[in-house]
């Protein structure tokens, strides 16, 4: 154990340095997060002022605290993962990863982390930004603050897992463009990104509550917000313990017989 | 003539080699239906809770959306690939070969690379666009399309243009594509009519990047909202970017030294 907390000590200062170099790059690939998130407010406070004020219980001040939180989980608990193992696989620059003496997964832990860590440096900001010129109603009970602490991290974990092990796929087939959009297009409207989920038609709310979508984005968001009662916390923690389980065991499973099967294309 | 003649060469050369990856046929195919599925589903929920957004009827912002697809499809096809290609031969130096040509070789870098499955895009686009029409009840008039026409040239040319004034930045930073997602991210929040936004962000989409000029102006003269005033000031804008964009990408070129020399 001592010698894992080592190797990430290590880790996380070489990706921040290796992050700095490339700083400006940065700033901007944070932009299509902020536009998003911009994008989505200005629909729903549009939509609100349309229907006098309110629309399913949320005012123009309530979507912009709605969003700007997600904003920030969004940003907390997101991977490129499923995107970089195609490049991986088809480069062969998954190979040198292969011969070190430590899993691939824990490189890929510290750089995530390190990058969050480097650009909150510009997110917490324009948060801050934000906050000033969409004047969000943000009045959560302490307990709750409190509480999406270790739900965060949970989001973020069972994101990472989920991830992670979907990225796997690349092992077997380079053409996942296609299957990845599908995902995203997924977690753009089971994840309350699109709108809050009690927006959403029945349906999609049932389906919503059956895919772990959720349990990443508007969970976290909703607790945040003051928005759950404390066994629905429970509920929701249960599930987000649940889908890590399970993402974990079918890792496990797929790992050796991925590597096994990979060659890189090219080499 | 001679300049048409030859875009058209080049044009037809892209083609050919894209046509060697049927493959990536079904994947944008796929692609653009996702994309498609996910804007309409948007829609819907949105109009579950409203009549109207931004002064727009749901029909109205269908014709929007067409009005997106087909701007991001010529965007993709011809504007993307050919600036991409552009900056990476500024930073190989292979940009040498073009220059020597004897043509204009801001004609020749803008028409590079084709990827002619990205036209999926632009009949999808026009395909919602028809839907919306006859879901408007509107037979538009011939001014209307006569409106439109002009608008969606003078947006492309806008967005030609300014994409042209970024790529050209890559004589002097070298490594320049990521500035190209600046404009991904901005040209995203297009899908919705600009007078949503707050003011400042209405003045960054239509000044800065032109999205306004390129899918909301030409949305609305399809649906006939477009005032005398706006078409005016879009076609002069897109006159002052051409301008603009041309002389900036001569005073660039000349700062170009080879990458190789």
């Amino acid at each position: 154990m001592k010698g894992l907390a080592d190797i990430y000590a290590t880790l996380f200062r070489t990706d921040l340095a290796m992050h700095f170099q490339y700083r400006a790059a940065m700033v901007i690939w944070l932009l299509g997060r902020i536009v998003d998130s911009l994008v989505f407010l200005s629909v729903w406070a549009a939509v609100a002022r349309a229907e006098g004020g309110q629309v399913g219980g949320f005012s123009s001040g309530d979507f912009a605290a709605y969003y700007i939180a997600m904003m920030m989980i969004g940003h907390l608990t997101f991977t490129w993962f499923m995107f970089e193992f195609e490049y991986r696989v088809r480069s062969g620059a998954f190979s040198p990863l292969l011969l070190q003496p430590l899993h691939p997964i824990h490189r890929d832990i510290a750089i995530n982390l390190s990058y969050k860590f480097l650009t909150l440096t510009v997110m917490l900001p324009t948060m801050g930004l934000m906050i000033w010129i969409f004047e969000p109603v943000f009045e959560p009970p302490a307990w709750a603050v409190w509480a999406s602490i270790p739900v965060i991290l949970l989001a973020f974990l069972m994101r990472f897992f989920v991830e992670w092990a979907l990225a796997l796929v690349a092992l077997w087939t380079t053409r996942t463009a296609a299957a990845n959009q599908l995902y995203f297009a997924a977690l753009l409207f089971f994840s309350g990104q699109m709108a809050p989920l009690s927006l959403l038609p029945e349906w999609l709310q049932t389906l919503a509550a059956l895919l772990p979508f959720r349990w990443m984005l508007a969970f976290p968001v909703e607790l945040l917000l003051g928005r759950l009662a404390p066994a629905e916390v429970l509920w929701g923690a249960a599930a987000q313990v649940a889908w890590l389980g399970l993402s974990w065991a079918v890792l496990a499973a797929v790992w050796s017989r991925g590597v096994r099967r990979y060659s890189a294309v090219g080499s | 003539m001679n300049y048409l003649r030859l875009l058209w060469i080049f044009l037809r050369v892209g083609v050919l080699n894209e046509l060697a990856y049927r493959a990536n046929f079904w994947v944008q195919l796929v692609q653009s239906l996702i994309n498609l599925g996910v804007a309409l589903g948007g829609l819907a929920i949105i109009f579950s809770h409203t009549e109207r957004l931004g002064g727009w009827q749901p029909a109205e912002l269908v014709a929007l959306l067409g009005v997106f697809f087909l701007m991001s499809g010529l965007i993709g096809a011809l504007i993307e690939p050919s600036m991409q290609r552009f900056m990476e031969d500024v930073r190989q130096g292979t940009l040498d070969f073009t220059l020597t040509k004897p043509e204009d070789a801001q004609m020749l870098v803008s028409v590079g690379e084709v990827r002619v499955w990205k036209f999926l895009d632009v009949i999808q686009g026009a395909g919602l666009i028809a839907v919306a029409l006859v879901e408007i009840g509107m037979r538009t008039s011939l001014g209307h399309a006569a409106q439109f026409a002009l608008m969606l040239a003078a947006g492309t040319a806008s967005v030609y243009s300014f994409w042209l004034i970024l790529a050209t930045t890559s004589f002097w930073f070298i490594k320049a594509e990521n500035i190209l997602v600046i404009f991904q991210a901005v040209y995203s929040a297009g899908k919705y009519p600009v007078a949503i936004y707050p003011r400042w962000l209405k003045l960054a989409m239509t000044f800065l990047v032109p999205v306004a000029f390129a899918v909301t102006v030409p949305s609305e003269a399809l649906v006939g909202r477009l005032s005398g005033q706006v078409l005016w000031g879009a076609l002069a804008v897109s006159g002052v970017m051409l301008a603009g964009a041309r002389a900036f990408w001569l005073w660039g070129v000349r700062h170009y030294s080879g990458a190789s020399a």
